[in-house]
């Protein structure tokens, strides 16, 4: 295992950190620093900021009988949220996307599949599975789009992507993901808007494949 | 005359006595000094103050039934409660869970290290201490930062905090935590 060098971007940490990213990056940044102890420890400083912010807040009184009433509720049986660990490559974040059970793969051809675990208003986020030498298909995107490596590797024109590492691409990069060789690329991917892809044939199946 | 030898602050003594003892009165002194903070705090966003008292409530239950997570080698009490209060707030608002990363929890055959605790306190008030020399703008686009209210594309990476330190330091209270990931470096 090789160490992460492409890491969460701090604007992008502060926003999951205050709780205002879209879902599907949500799901991307808390698997990024489910892997990632650097991300873990920026994330953690961020919260040190909002604590800040949150002892500084303006105080107002609570109801008299708020306190009793907490009080009363301490030994109240409660049944443990489920808590979501690492299942093989998929971190907690994309387990419990997948509510615990393997991933739907749907080809996209060329031995391309695609799993696709929540698409909505905000975007949507899928994994992704890139035979080895193969392209993901040429695409450019509306807004952002993250990928996170969660098996093998990926290079495209702005460097190589390892397990753990995260690209951040905006609509200005037109860029040409491939598998490096060896064992298949998995990935976790995330778009606030649907994939226009470059080429004539994918961009007809596009609204069939809803990448 | 000599400075006294820095104290390790009240709420975090009262949150260990919390997650170590299960001590009530460590909890209701939490409760006095966290719930108005965490009203005033929730209701800035625009949450009426009905509401906001049940999300109080919730979060305070959270800290009790979740207090085995605090570690204060990485966070102050007030960070930890921060950020229950954010993910509670979220799970309201959008009545969806927020994805959170996989919990790490302290090894408890490790020894408490009370400077490590004491650096972080220390980091958490110089934290602190430069927010409240921000000009009022600025302290206000930090506020509105932290509350939700800004977009990650609204949020400038040069948000002219110092966190350098204090990510070193959550670092290695991180390193002291056993698991995999560790191995993976």
């Amino acid at each position: 295992m090789t160490a992460i060098t492409h890491h969460t971007p701090d604007n992008l940490l502060a926003a999951y950190a205050a709780g205002n990213l879209p879902h599907p990056y949500a799901v991307v940044v808390a698997s990024h620093i489910s892997l990632c102890l650097k991300c873990r420890a920026a994330l953690e400083a961020h919260q040190a900021v909002g604590g800040a912010v949150l002892e500084a807040a303006c105080q107002q009184s609570v109801s008299e009988n708020l306190k009793s009433s907490i009080l009363a509720q301490l030994d109240a049986p409660v049944t443990p949220e489920p808590t979501f660990q690492r299942s093989g490559i998929y971190p907690g974040p994309v387990v419990e996307a997948l509510k615990g059970k393997s991933p739907r793969w749907a080809s996209l051809g060329t031995g391309v599949r695609q799993s696709i675990l929540s698409a909505g208003r905000e975007g949507s986020v899928r994994l992704l599975y890139i035979p080895p030498g193969q392209a993901v298909p040429d695409h450019s995107h509306n807004g952002l789009e993250l990928t996170l490596v969660l098996q093998g590797s990926f290079s495209d024109e702005t460097g190589r992507f390892g397990v753990g590492d995260l690209e951040v691409a905006d609509q200005t990069l037109e860029h040409t993901p491939i598998a490096d060789l060896g064992a298949p690329c998995i990935c976790l991917a995330a778009t606030d808007a649907p994939l226009r892809f470059t080429s004539l044939i994918p961009r007809l199946l596009q609204p069939l494949f809803r990448i | 005359m000599a400075k006294p030898p820095p104290q390790i602050s009240m709420q975090t003594v009262w949150m260990l006595s919390v997650r170590d003892d299960r001590d009530r009165v460590a909890f209701a002194n939490l409760f006095d000094h966290f719930a108005p903070r965490l009203k005033g705090f929730i209701m800035r966003s625009g949450t009426p103050a009905g509401q906001a008292e049940e999300i109080v409530q919730d979060v305070m239950l959270t800290v009790w039934r979740k207090s085995a997570l605090f570690d204060p080698h990485r966070a102050q009490v007030s960070a930890w409660i921060y950020q229950i209060a954010r993910n509670r707030q979220i799970d309201v608002i959008r009545k969806e869970r927020r994805p959170i990363p996989e919990e790490l929890r302290e090894d408890p055959s490790i020894e408490p290290d009370a400077s490590h605790i004491l650096a972080i306190e220390q980091e958490g008030g110089q934290l602190k201490q430069a927010i409240a020399r921000l000009k009022p703008d600025q302290r206000e686009i930090i506020e509105k930062a932290y509350l939700g209210e800004l977009t990650h594309q609204e949020i400038s990476s040069q948000t002219g905090l110092p966190l350098g330190t204090i990510k070193s330091r959550i670092r290695l209270g991180l390193n002291r935590l056993r698991h995999e990931l560790k191995d993976m470096r």
